[in-house]
C-alpha cells in the first residue's frame, strides 16, 4: 500500500504503523516511548504527525497506516508540537550529554537535535542526580529518567521478570524495583534488559562508566559462549586497550531477539583476565611447572604419545573435545586423535 | 541422545526456538529453565502473558518457571518415567492420544498402552508422591492441546534411567501427534553453547561427522580416501569408561581440550585417582584450570572473543562468530595447535583460516553441506540438516516422516534410581546450575559482580532447616557415602522436604565429591540428579 508522507509517496506495509513506514523508507521522526519489542506506548508524544481526514496531532507509533493517507510531520504546527514534548523533556531531567554515558546513542540527544534544541527552556534549581548504584552491574540515575516506561514495558513484557514498574504519583513518578526495593536487593536477575532499551542515560551498565564514547568502540558481532541458547552478542570493543568494554545483545538475531542473561551480557571479564595462559607449561621432574616454546612443548607432545600408541596401543589414548569450542576445533581436535592417534577414544562431556 | 536417536532417528530437539509462538501448551519436566536457559524461559514466559501458551511445570524444585505454570508438580526425585506413564495412560484411557498419527507414523502403541495401563493416577501417585488428581489434570490439559511442546534439559538425562527418560518424552509426544509440526516437538535444551556441533563434528567415540557410523566398512573406506589416513575400525570409548579404565590403570594419556571433568565429573575422588595414574596428560586451556594443573605439557588457547569460527546451537543452528580482540601473549587458536601437532605427526594440513576448515567439513558432513559462511551470515544461521546450497535449514524435523521412518514406541518399565535415601542418608541430593554461574566456573568465576551475586550454597527446604536447627546463610554439612562438603544453606519454601539442592559450580564446595558415579547404561551419563545424603549442622 502506499501513503503519502511529507509530499511523497511511499510504500508501507500492511499492519505497520506511520512511525514503522516513515523509518523503513528513511524519514526520520523522533521517538522515546515507542520501540520495537515493546511496541507503542502512545505516551511520550515526541512522534506526532498531521494526517489529513483526522482532528488534532496524531502519535504515529501508534496510529496504523492505511492506503491513500496523506501525512505530514514536517510542519512547523508538526515540529513546535515536537519541539515543546521534548524540550519540556530536557526541562524536567538532568540531561547534561557532556559527562553523560549515552551520549552519541541518545535517542533524547538525537530528537533535541533534529529539533534544533540546544537547552531545555526551563530549569529546576533543584535538580541533583538520583543515583542507586546498588546492584552489581546496572545502574540506575532517576534524574535522567524521562518516564517513558520502555525499561518496565521491557521487564514485564519481554523478558517478563516483573520487578520494575512505575511508583509515586504525577510528579513524583518514578521507575521502582519491587516495592520500591534498592536495585541490588531487589528480585531483579541484572539481565540488562533494561539498560539495552533505555532510550536515554538513565540505565545503563555500570562498570562501562567511564571506559570511552559510544563512537569509540568497535561493533563486532558475535556468538554467547554460555549456554546453548546461541544468543548473539554485540562486543564493543575499545581497541587501544585491546578489550571488551560492554556487550550488548542484538535485536534482530532469531535466537535472542537482543536478550541477554546476566553471563552473557557482564560475564566477559575472563577474556581480559591477568589469569590467562600465555605460554605452553611443561611440567618438570620436580612437578613445577615451568614455561616452554610452542616448539619444545609440540615436541614433547607428539614424542611422548606416539610412543605410547606404538607400546601400549592406540586405545590406550583419550581425546576429550570442548563444547566450548567452535564446530571447527572440534573437527580439526577428532581429526587429529583419529588419523595420527589412530583411536575412535573421543568424547566431550555432553553429559555433564 | 541415545534415547531419541532409538525414537525418531536423530537425537538432537526436533524443533525450534520460535515455535514457542505456536503452541497452546508447554510440559517443561527436568529443565530448571530460567536458571540454566534464561532467554528461552523468557520467550516462554512470554507466551504464558499473552496469553497463547499455558504451561506444566514437573520438578522436585518449585523452580521459578513453576510460577508462570497453570499446573506445577512435584515429583520425588527419579520418578520421571512414572510421572510420564502415569500422563500416558490417562490420555489413552480417556481416548485423547492421536489416533490418526499413531496409525501413520508409529509402530510398538500396543506394547506402550499395555506397559502404562498399570500407573493409574493412584499407583502414580503412590510412586512419585504427585497427587493423582494432578496426574488427571495434567493428562486432561496436555491430551486436549492442539500442539504441545515438551521442554526438557539435564534433569531428564542426568539419571541411571536417563535414556529410559529421554524414551518416555518421545512416546508422550508421539502419542499426541506432537511430532513434526510447528510448535510441538522433543525439545531437550543443550548445557553449553557448543555441545550439539561437538556431537555434530564427530566429538563422540562412536561416529564420524554428522553421526556417520563408526564400523560400517563403506563409511570406514570414505573417511580413509578422505582424510588420507589409516584409521581404527574399533569405536572408541565414552569419557566415563575411560576414567574407570584410567582408574584401573588400562589408559596411558590423556589429551583434554577445553574441559574440566576435576569439577564437572561424578566422584571427584575417583577422578583424580584416575587422572594421576596417566603416564602422560595434555590439557589445552584458556586458564590452569583444577584439571591443567594436573597435567605434564599445557597449551594455551583462546576465548570465544579472539576467533571466528561456528556454534551449533541447541536448535541445530549453525551460527557465526568473528574475532573482537586479539588472544594474550603466545596462546593459539584450538585449530592452530591442532595443525601443528598433525604436521609434527607427518600429516599436511594447509589451513589458513577457520573458514577452510568449515568448506572442509561441509564435505564430509551431509548435514552441512549446503551451508557457507556467506549463507549462514545472511541468514543469521542455519537449522541442518541443509544438504543443499538452495536448501533454505530445516528449523523442524520429522515433518511428514520420521528421520528412521516409523517412530519407535517403547513400553518403559519404572525403575528407581541407582541410590535411594536410607536411614543413614535419609535426604534426597540433587544438583544442578543456578543462573549466575556456568558450568564448572572457569569462565563464569572471573567475573567478580557474579561471584558477589552468587556464591557457593546449597537450597534446604523449611522443614528440613528446622529439623536441623539450622537458620538462612548458616553452615552446613552434607555427606554421602563419597565424601563430605560444607556450605552455606539458603532456607526456601521453593524444595520440598526431604530434598537438598547444590550447584556444582564450585571448586569450594564441590557438589561432584557427593555425586554417585553409577551409569545410565546406554548413554553412560552419570545419575548427577539423585544421590543419598545427610545434613549436620557445620
Amino acid at each position: 500500500m502506499k501513503i503519502t508522507l511529507n509530499g511523497k509517496i511511499i510504500e508501507a506495509k500492511q499492519g505497520q504503523t506511520i512511525f514503522q513506514a516513515a523509518r523503513d523508507n528513511g524519514i526520520y521522526i523522533p521517538t522515546l516511548c515507542y520501540h520495537e519489542k515493546t511496541g507503542p506506548a502512545g505516551k511520550c508524544r515526541a512522534c506526532v504527525v498531521e494526517v489529513e481526514g483526522m482532528r488534532g496531532l496524531q502519535t504515529s507509533c501508534s496510529v496504523l497506516a492505511k492506503d491513500g493517507m496523506v501525512v505530514t510531520s514536517n510542519s512547523e504546527n508538526v515540529l513546535d508540537a515536537q519541539r515543546l514534548v521534548v524540550d519540556l523533556l530536557l526541562s524536567t531531567g538532568r540531561h547534561n550529554c557532556l559527562s553523560c554515558e549515552k551520549n552519541g546513542n541518545c535517542d533524547l540527544q538525537k530528537a533535541a537535535y533534529y529539533l534544533g534544541i540546544e537547552v531545555g527552556s526551563f530549569q529546576y534549581a533543584d535538580m541533583k542526580p538520583d543515583i542507586d548504584d546498588s546492584s552489581e552491574f546496572i545502574q540506575i540515575d532517576r534524574s535522567k529518567c524521562i518516564s517513558c516506561g520502555r525499561c518496565i514495558a521491557a521487564c514485564n513484557n519481554v523478558v517478563v521478570n516483573n520487578v520494575l514498574n512505575f511508583g509515586y504519583r504525577g510528579h513524583e513518578t518514578q521507575i521502582v524495583f519491587d516495592t520500591n526495593l534498592p536495585m541490588g536487593g531487589s528480585s531483579c536477575v541484572q539481565c540488562g534488559e533494561c539498560s539495552q532499551l533505555c532510550p536515554v542515560g538513565a540505565i545503563i551498565d555500570k562498570r562501562a562508566v567511564g571506559k570511552g564514547r559510544e563512537w569509540e568502540f568497535d561493533k563486532v558481532e558475535t556468538i554467547c559462549p554460555y549456554c546453548g541458547v546461541g544468543c548473539n552478542l554485540e562486543l564493543n570493543v575499545d581497541r587501544k586497550t585491546n578489550s571488551i568494554v560492554k556487550i550488548r545483545g542484538v535485536e534482530d538475531a532469531p535466537t535472542n531477539e537482543g536478550m541477554l542473561c546476566v553471563k552473557g551480557r557482564y560475564g566477559f571479564d575472563f577474556v581480559g583476565s591477568d589469569e590467562r595462559l600465555t605460554t605452553p607449561l611443561i611440567k618438570d621432574a620436580d612437578g613445577e611447572f615451568r614455561e616452554a616454546s610452542w616448539e619444545e612443548a609440540t615436541d614433547l607432545i607428539v614424542e611422548k604419545l606416539s610412543f605410547i600408541r606404538d607400546t601400549y596401543g592406540p586405545d590406550t589414548i583419550m581425546g576429550l573435545t570442548s563444547a566450548k569450542a567452535t564446530n571447527e576445533e572440534n573437527y580439526t581436535f577428532q581429526k587429529l586423535i583419529r588419523t595420527a592417534l589412530k583411536t575412535n577414544n573421543v568424547d566431550h562431556c555432553a553429559r555433564l | 541422545m541415545a534415547g531419541l536417536a532409538a525414537a525418531f532417528g536423530s537425537g538432537a530437539m526436533t524443533n525450534d526456538i520460535a515455535g514457542i509462538k505456536k503452541s497452546d501448551v508447554a510440559l517443561i519436566i527436568g529443565s530448571d529453565t530460567s536458571e540454566a536457559h534464561p532467554v528461552i524461559a523468557a520467550r516462554i514466559k512470554q507466551a504464558v502473558n499473552e496469553g497463547t501458551l499455558k504451561l506444566i511445570v514437573i520438578d522436585p524444585k518449585h523452580i521459578k518457571m513453576a510460577d508462570f505454570a497453570t499446573i506445577y508438580a512435584s515429583q520425588r526425585p527419579g520418578t520421571d518415567v512414572a510421572v510420564l506413564n502415569g500422563i500416558m495412560n490417562y490420555i489413552i484411557q480417556h481416548g485423547l492420544e492421536d489416533k490418526d498419527f499413531i496409525k501413520e507414523r508409529v509402530e510398538g502403541f500396543e506394547e506402550l498402552k499395555k506397559e502404562v495401563a498399570k500407573f493409574t493416577p493412584e499407583y502414580t501417585e503412590k510412586i512419585t508422591g504427585i497427587p493423582a488428581k494432578t496426574i488427571e489434570e495434567i493428562g486432561e490439559l496436555y491430551g486436549n492441546a492442539k500442539v504441545a511442546a515438551l521442554y526438557y534439559a539435564m534433569g531428564i538425562t542426568q539419571h541411571t534411567t536417563g535414556v529410559d527418560n529421554v524414551k518416555s518424552t518421545a512416546n508422550l509426544q508421539m502419542l499426541c501427534g506432537n511430532m513434526g509440526v510447528e510448535g510441538g516437538g522433543v525439545n531437550p535444551l543443550r548445557g553449553q553453547s557448543n555441545v550439539q556441533g561437538a556431537c555434530d563434528l564427530a566429538g563422540l567415540p562412536n561416529v564420524y561427522c554428522g553421526y556417520q557410523k563408526i564400523g560400517v566398512e563403506e563409511i570406514h573406506v570414505k573417511m580413509e580416501k578422505f582424510w588420507q589416513a589409516e584409521l581404527n575400525k574399533k569405536p572408541g570409548i565414552p569419557m566415563t569408561v575411560a576414567f574407570d579404565k584410567a582408574y584401573d590403570g588400562e589408559m596411558k594419556a590423556f589429551y583434554i581440550m577445553g574441559e574440566n571433568p576435576m569439577i564437572s565429573d561424578p566422584d571427584l575422588n575417583h577422578i583424580e585417582k584416575a587422572i594421576k595414574n596417566l603416564d602422560f596428560l595434555v590439557v589445552e586451556d584458556i586458564f590452569l584450570t583444577e584439571t591443567a594443573k594436573m597435567a605434564d605439557v599445557v597449551l594455551p588457547a583462546s576465548t570465544y572473543a579472539e576467533k571466528d569460527g561456528t556454534f551449533t546451537n541447541t536448535e541445530r543452528r549453525v551460527q557465526v562468530l568473528h574475532k573482537a580482540v586479539d588472544a594474550p601473549g603466545q596462546a593459539k587458536h584450538d585449530w592452530e595447535i591442532h595443525q601443528m601437532l598433525a604436521k609434527k605427526f607427518g600429516y599436511d594440513w594447509n589451513y589458513s583460516c577457520a573458514e577452510d576448515i568449515f568448506e572442509e567439513i561441509r564435505r564430509c558432513t551431509p548435514s552441512y553441506a549446503g551451508m557457507t559462511y556467506k549463507r549462514l551470515e545472511k541468514n543469521r544461521g542455519l537449522h541442518w540438516p541443509c544438504p543443499t546450497e538452495d536448501h533454505p535449514g530445516t528449523p523442524v524435523l520429522h515433518v511428514g516422516k520420521f528421520a528412521k521412518g516409523k517412530g519407535t514406541m517403547f513400553a518403559v518399565p519404572f525403575k528407581e534410581p541407582a541410590e535411594l535415601p536410607d536411614k543413614e542418608y535419609p535426604i534426597y541430593l540433587t544438583t544442578g546450575r543456578i543462573l549466575q554461574q556456568f558450568h564448572t566456573g572457569t569462565m563464569s568465576r572471573k567475573t567478580d559482580g557474579l561471584n558477589n551475586i552468587a556464591g557457593p550454597h546449597a537450597l534446604v527446604s523449611v522443614e528440613d532447616a528446622e529439623e536441623l536447627g539450622i537458620g538462612n546463610s548458616e553452615n552446613i554439612k552434607i555427606t554421602s557415602r563419597r565424601g563430605s562438603i560444607v556450605t552455606k544453606a539458603i532456607v526456601t519454601k521453593r524444595m520440598p522436604k526431604g530434598t537438598i539442592f547444590v550447584p556444582f559450580h564450585f571448586h569450594e564446595a564441590p557438589a561432584n565429591i557427593l555425586t554417585n558415579n553409577a551409569l545410565d547404561p546406554i548413554a553412560k551419563i552419570p545419575e548427577y540428579k539423585v544421590a543419598a545424603c545427610k545434613l549436620e549442622k557445620a
